[in-house]
């Protein structure tokens, strides 16, 4: 393989690219969501092939990360109010294969439902010991961790009563760009899934399913927390590259 | 084969964990070539978007992307710098990044793409995020011949090549309506 300093006469980019949305992603226009009504497009997507530049995308190494950054009981002097719990799981992609060193960023409301951001107005307490962010990288098999305290429901004004289920917000790296999946965990039976538009947009049952998380009594720790686990399927490969 | 697992809003509370970890300058203001892209994010009553977050991911300045699928290992990579970055929109909607101008990328079929970075819009009412590219102002013969552009209705292709202005390229973000900026399906 050859180039030049600017690339521009560089070998062919036929790239494997990644498998399309098999259905499981909300529609952008949702209307039961209010917030969709004025930001979803109304032009069709333009179809586009993978490239380099969607194959690729930010990498980060073990040492971009704290060791107590997956911890969010142990950022401040005291201890959160709340129920300590363990969320854990594998993040995958389409094929079932585990995606090691995949960056997963973590936000959530403390275990009253308010959040420690400056536009969240709901009467509940701050806690001045849970500021509900963290981060880690999974491991070579995949695999994840985090500690913190289960977050609370919150009302919001989508509809008269509105309510949050109680959720944990992830962002996921994969290896590419395309890859690249923001979602909100659940943990099981909550009362309030009927009436919430953003879990309901998704519309597939078995999809909305993989967002809830199981309750894992294997990793409990006795005396000390109890756990959820939350696997994570990412986009899989196609076979063959793109065609032109 | 295990169904994947779908996207949901990022909501308007991700400032608590997601812009401080990468941000809006991928190098520094000062450095020699750095580029400053600002645009306003606006919903389809063209009213700006306050809580909406822009994420970029671009090549290096020699076309090459600092990723191990890149195989161009004999063009250079420019130390320090990543080709991500990511901002939140303020008050008034807007976002700004400071860059390096990316080299060219190949294409399928032999193709060359012209110089462009990747952008991916997250939101409050987003319940998936965006995709689109920013295409450059002086490279019109290279935006001509790049496939990916070609691709976009001719009556949409200019939301994707920014605007040149004082020492700024500016890239408007118009989430729908008339004016809206062509998204992808990737
Ligand atoms: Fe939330």
């Amino acid at each position: 393989m050859t180039g030049t300093g600017d690339g521009r006469t560089a070998p062919a980019g036929d790239v494997i690219g990644y498998r399309r949305d098999e259905g499981a992603h909300p529609p952008y226009l949702y209307p039961d969501y209010v917030g969709t009504r004025r930001r979803a497009p109304d032009r069709p997507l333009v179809v586009v092939p993978h490239t380099l530049s969607e194959i690729t995308g930010p990498l980060y190494g073990h040492s971009s990360i704290g060791e107590l950054d997956h911890d969010l009981t142990r950022q401040h002097a005291g201890e959160p109010l709340g129920q300590r719990i363990i969320v854990h799981g594998r993040v995958l992609d389409g094929d079932g294969r585990p995606v090691p060193d995949a960056l997963i960023e973590v936000w959530q409301a403390n275990a009253a439902g308010r959040y420690a951001h400056e536009v969240d107005d709901h009467p509940a307490p701050l806690d001045p010991n849970f500021s509900g962010a963290g981060r880690c990288l999974t491991g070579s098999d995949g695999r994840f961790e985090f500690i913190t305290i289960k977050p609370g429901a919150y009302p919001w004004k989508n509809h008269p009563n509105a309510w949050r289920p109680a959720h944990i917000h992830l962002s996921i790296f994969g290896r590419a760009f395309v890859t690249r999946l923001v979602t909100q965990m659940y943990f099981p039976g909550d009362p309030l899934f009927d009436q919430d538009p953003i879990f309901n947009s998704v519309r597939d049952p078995r999809a909305r399913a993989r967002l809830v998380s199981t309750f894992d009594p294997e990793r409990t720790v006795p005396e000390w927390a109890l756990a959820y686990r939350f696997d994570i399927v990412l986009r899989g490969r196609d076979a063959t590259p793109m065609e032109a | 084969m295990p169904g994947i697992t779908p996207s949901q809003t990022v909501g308007p509370f991700f400032h608590v964990a997601l812009p401080a970890y990468a941000g809006p300058e991928l190098v520094a203001p000062d450095v020699p070539g750095a580029v400053r892209i600002e645009g306003v994010l606006r919903d389809g009553a063209g009213e700006p978007v306050p809580d909406g977050m822009v994420e970029v991911w671009q090549a290096h300045p020699s076309g090459r992307y600092d990723h191990p699928e890149d195989p161009r290992t004999d063009l250079p990579l420019t130390p320090g710098f990543t080709g991500f970055g990511r901002c939140g929109t303020d008050a008034q909607g807007r976002f700004a990044f400071v860059t390096l101008k990316p080299g060219c990328v190949p294409g399928p079929g032999g193709s060359m793409q012209a110089p462009h970075i990747e952008v991916a819009v997250f939101g409050r009412g987003l319940l998936k995020q965006l995709f689109t590219r920013l295409y450059f102002p002086d490279e019109a013969k290279a935006n001509a011949a790049d496939p990916v552009l070609a691709l976009v209705p001719a009556e949409q292709r200019h939301t994707l090549v920014a605007a040149a202005g004082e020492g700024v390229l500016r890239f408007d973000i118009t989430l729908q309506g008339p004016d809206q900026t062509a998204f992808f399906d990737v």
